[in-house]
């Protein structure tokens, strides 16, 4: 087992593109980190840069407090698991597992007993002389797991692991990773475009855009202290809602009402130097449904909005409003937008979504009151992206 | 009659005549081998006497039996090579990018293309100054050269084929390139390597224009060139049944070869691999 650090490691193709800029991760040894972003952000040229299969450009990869940049993958001693699992399709379950230790020259009572080992691991035991076409999506995803923990590596990279399975496996085998990297304790990097994975998976989880990491830190800390505009709108689900404010003599302008702001946020505001334009970020659970709102309802805001659509989940309620006005507008929200394919769908920026608590009296057409405390915003600089309080 | 079954029925006629067409000549040719000689020009498709007195001719004179050896060993050598040679370069080039890599394919094409008989008699001056005439190696390279691009050719619409991340897969299991190739992707593309070797083998197999020429004597005159040079009985009588007897004898290897692999041609061995 060991640690994984890139140091300002960047990837640039040979027609010029620009992969990966200037990255600086540590993974410590043990730790599961999670590499996430929309596709195309540079995530899986990191992975590739780290199991040997793509060269670095520029800067240091350290495995092990080792310098492996000119290392060949087999070197390295680090196991990788395909998005499309990649079995070998002419060996049996067995063989595709034993594969690596062959090749190292495991004698082969030894390769036996980790194969055995790792089976029993993966409830793969009964399918071990079957070979990958005669199994379901699922068994083979364990299989590439299982070709990975037999050879016991310094580090694991998962190249988008579950992407390939239907939702209710992909839940399922998620935890099964999330125990393995428990019981095994070995490095772990995995890269996935879906935040809910990043977040229920990680120790750390690394956001990129664009080939750029923009923040490195707990799935809470992303959550709650997300130091740009593409991070907010990143993490959580459903996002971040989005509205444009302007800031007047510490009052904020928002499309909602007037809001106070606190004494505290307004200097770290005048500090950051921003304009009057901001753009203010709420996440859908800090809305409140007025009437539920008991002592402190005076602290926050409280505004009428028609609800449009109401979702309803068992445990929480979505209501869907639109808010005349303009939309707030800045180049993170569009590749968001664009990620998450609504860039085409009319009039998805406008839209706000609330999680209230189903004991809301919330009808579908109807007109709601609905409540927020302004302690809970986040602000954002509309050119920069940048978190303006933290 | 409906479009569908008057398509099927003409279907199924130009099917007959093509087939017919084909595989006349060929049962001709048995039923000429097993005729006696006097009644060769009988011009009746059954043997009325059958004998196996050609094939007995054939195989009693060292003429045939050691062009068969060599056209044997030749053929099997050539195809060898060119499939090994011509793995390792059709998987280059599906593979890797590097510069010169059209011309590179242009070039192996044009070859293929090249008339063998504009080169017969320049290699016969060739082969004579280095002193490959009348040797196996001296019909084994010009085989190469023809067949390579043949493999070549199908050999890398196979290797694009197979999913790349399983060579990744090999190397970060601690394979060299090397051992990728063999131990992952050329099992992978044995269906590809067996449908090259066939090609290759009968192509060597059934050539006569380098083998009459670039050859004098039996250290490496093939089947092919030796019939050429089968005599009858007397300077009246032409040697038409041992012909025919050698002509169904070198046909049988090829149907062998073909009947041993073809269940190795099939598609979707890479089923399984990936998702999908």
């Amino acid at each position: 087992m060991a640690d994984i650090v890139l140091d300002h490691v960047t990837k640039r193709f040979p027609d010029g593109t620009v992969a990966v800029n200037d990255a600086n991760l540590q993974v410590g040894d043990g730790e599961f980190v999670i590499l996430v972003g929309p596709s195309g952000c540079g995530k899986s040229t990191c992975l590739n840069m780290i199991a040997g299969l793509e060269d670095i450009s520029q800067g240091e990869l350290r495995i092990g407090g080792r310098v492996v940049n000119q290392l060949a993958p087999k070197d390295r001693d680090i196991a990788m698991v395909f998005q499309n699992y990649a079995l070998y399709p002419h060996m049996t379950v067995r063989e595709n597992m034993a594969f690596a230790l062959k090749l190292a020259k495991v004698d082969r009572a030894e390769i036996d007993r980790k194969v055995d080992e790792a089976a029993r691991l993966l409830e793969l035991t009964p399918l071990l002389d079957r070979k990958p076409a005669n199994l379901s999506g699922g068994q083979r995803q364990r299989v590439a797991m299982g070709r990975a923990i037999v050879r016991n590596p310094q580090a694991f990279l998962m190249d988008e692991p579950l992407s390939n399975l239907d939702a209710k496996l992909r839940v399922q085998m998620r935890t099964t990773v999330s125990r393995l990297q428990n019981q095994l304790g070995t490095t772990m990097v995995y890269v996935t475009h879906d935040q809910t994975e990043a977040m229920t998976l990680g120790d750390r989880v690394a956001v990129m855009r664009t080939g750029v990491i923009q923040q490195v830190g707990t799935p809470q800390e992303l959550y709650e202290q997300p130091l740009n505009l593409f991070v907010a709108g990143f993490i959580g689900s459903p996002a971040m809602n989005f509205l444009p404010g302007t800031l007047e003599n510490g009052q904020l302008r928002t499309p909602l009402g007037d809001v106070t702001l606190p004494a505290e946020v307004r200097t770290k505001v005048e500090q950051a130097g921003a304009g009057p334009a901001v753009i203010i970020g709420i996440r859908p659970e800090h809305f409140k449904d007025a009437a539920l709102v008991g002592d402190g309802k005076a602290a926050g805001l409280t505004f009428a909005a028609a609800v449009d659509v109401l979702e309803s989940l068992g445990s929480d309620m979505y209501a869907y409003f639109h808010l005349q006005g303009s939309r707030a507008t800045a180049r993170e929200l569009e590749e968001l937008a664009a990620d998450a394919g609504a860039a085409d769908v009319p009039g998805a920026g406008e839209q706000i979504v609330a999680r209230l608590d189903t004991a809301s009296r919330a009808r579908e057409g109807e007109r709601l009151e609905l409540w927020f405390d302004p302690r809970k915003l986040h602000l954002f600089n509309p050119d920069n992206g940048a978190h303006l309080t933290l | 009659m409906t479009t569908a079954t008057r398509q099927k029925s003409l279907w199924a006629i130009g099917n007959t005549v093509v087939i017919v067409v084909a595989i006349v000549p060929v049962l001709w040719i048995a039923s000429l081998s097993f005729k006696d000689p006097s009644t060769i020009t009988d011009a009746t498709f059954f043997p009325r006497k059958w004998t196996l007195v050609n094939y007995r001719g054939i195989f009693d004179t060292s003429l045939f039996t050691r062009a068969l050896v060599n056209s044997v060993g030749i053929a099997l050598i050539a195809t060898f090579l060119s499939v090994v040679l011509g793995s390792m370069a059709a998987y280059a080039i599906a593979r890797l990018r590097f510069p010169g890599k059209g011309l590179l394919i242009g070039t192996t094409l044009l070859i293929a293309m090249f008339p063998a008989i504009s080169l017969v008699s320049p290699l016969f001056n060739l082969w004579r100054q280095l002193g490959l005439f009348d040797t196996w190696p001296g019909l084994i390279i010009p085989y190469l050269t023809f067949s390579l691009p043949l493999g070549i050719y199908t050999l890398s619409a196979f290797f694009r084929e197979i999913p790349w991340d399983l060579e990744k897969a090999a190397q970060v299991d601690g394979a060299t390139p090397f051992q990728a190739f063999t131990r992952v992707i050329a099992p992978l593309a044995a269906p590809g390597m067996v449908t090259t070797a066939i090609l290759v083998f009968i192509f060597c197999w059934n050539d006569f224009v380098f083998a009459i020429s670039l050859t004098s004597t039996n250290a490496s005159r093939t089947v092919p060139a030796a019939i050429a040079f089968f005599s009858g009985a007397s300077q009246f009588e032409t040697p038409v049944g041992s012909i025919a007897a050698a002509g169904v004898v070198i046909t049988i290897p090829i149907i062998i070869f073909v009947f041993f692999f073809q269940r190795r041609i099939v598609a979707g061995l890479t089923s399984g691999a990936v998702k999908g």
